[in-house]
């Protein structure tokens, strides 16, 4: 049986879907049984979730002056 | 050869070497911000950041017609940006050694997370429900957002590294692992180190 701090350790493996198949189910019957660690990894989610956010309205940047020219170039080959 | 064979990326390269400006300009729009934040976890200097990214520009526009369409093009642009940031720090003699996985305050961090369960490895200080429970009512906080930034910002480079590629960027743990040349362990050691700092950075400020 895993306890709470095992799923803890366990949570990213979990979540990446790498954990051995045993190991999977004794997590998901952790999980249904405790509602700490069901919290703990909803936090982890969360945390996930947020960094996807802050990746979702990125920065335009400029094309750098001799970058755009060594396009204008191979295009004129 | 049937174009299913490669993936979408390989139409991309053909407008490109046709002279699709534009389909360049997008290209390089939206992954100069994201090059040059990578570039920054091999070379310290942005000065000379912005130069090997320049570079590996133009050595993606000599290169291109050798584009198989194997992986995706981000990728390929970013092995081709890996190469030369290492190849340059090497030659600045200033490698950061990315495969250490330890960082120096990991063990301070282990420990409080070890004292968090009791004996039998039961929670005796079980994680406190947030004020805010999705990533949207978080966004609108102030105070976490800033010290969520800040604690992302002063991660361990190799974890703040592996975690802005696969959670922020949205790679693939395989691509992420192919460009840094680290194992898939190695990097879900990282991705879970960083994760759990920053889950413990929000809980600072969410947990009533």
């Amino acid at each position: 049986m895993l306890s709470c701090r095992d799923v803890v350790t366990l949570a990213t493996d979990y979540a990446e879907g790498r954990l051995p198949w045993t190991a999977r189910i004794q997590m998901r019957l952790h999980l249904a049984m405790c509602s700490l660690c069901r919290r703990y990894l909803h936090q982890m989610e969360l945390t996930k979730s947020l960094l996807g956010r802050l990746g979702r309205h990125p920065e335009r940047h400029e094309i750098p002056p001799a970058v755009r020219e060594a396009f204008r170039n191979r295009k004129a080959e | 050869m049937p174009e299913e064979t490669f993936g979408p990326d390989t139409r991309l390269r053909d407008r490109l070497l046709a002279g699709d400006e534009a389909a360049f300009e997008d290209l390089v729009a939206a992954n100069q911000g994201p090059m040059l934040r990578f570039a920054r976890n091999f070379i310290s200097r942005a000065d000379v950041a912005a130069e090997v990214v320049q570079e590996t520009w133009l050595a993606v526009l000599k290169g291109l017609t050798a584009f198989e369409g194997r992986s995706s093009l981000k990728t390929w642009i970013f092995h081709i940006l890996a190469n030369r940031a290492r190849t340059r720090a090497v030659r600045e003699g200033r490698v950061i050694p990315f495969a250490d996985l330890a960082a120096p305050d990991d063990e301070a961090l282990d420990s409080d997370m070890a004292s968090r369960f009791a004996e039998g490895g039961g929670w005796c200080q079980p994680p406190a429900p947030w004020e805010a429970d999705t990533p949207e009512s978080i966004l609108l906080r102030k105070e976490a957002m800033d010290r969520f930034q800040a604690a992302l910002e002063t991660l361990p480079p190799a974890q703040r590294t592996v975690v802005t590629l696969r959670d922020v960027e949205g790679w693939s743990a395989g691509d992420a692992c192919n460009v840094l040349q680290i194992s898939e362990t190695n990097q879900r050691v990282l991705l879970h180190r960083a994760r759990t700092r920053l889950r413990r950075a929000l809980e600072g400020v969410l947990a009533r």
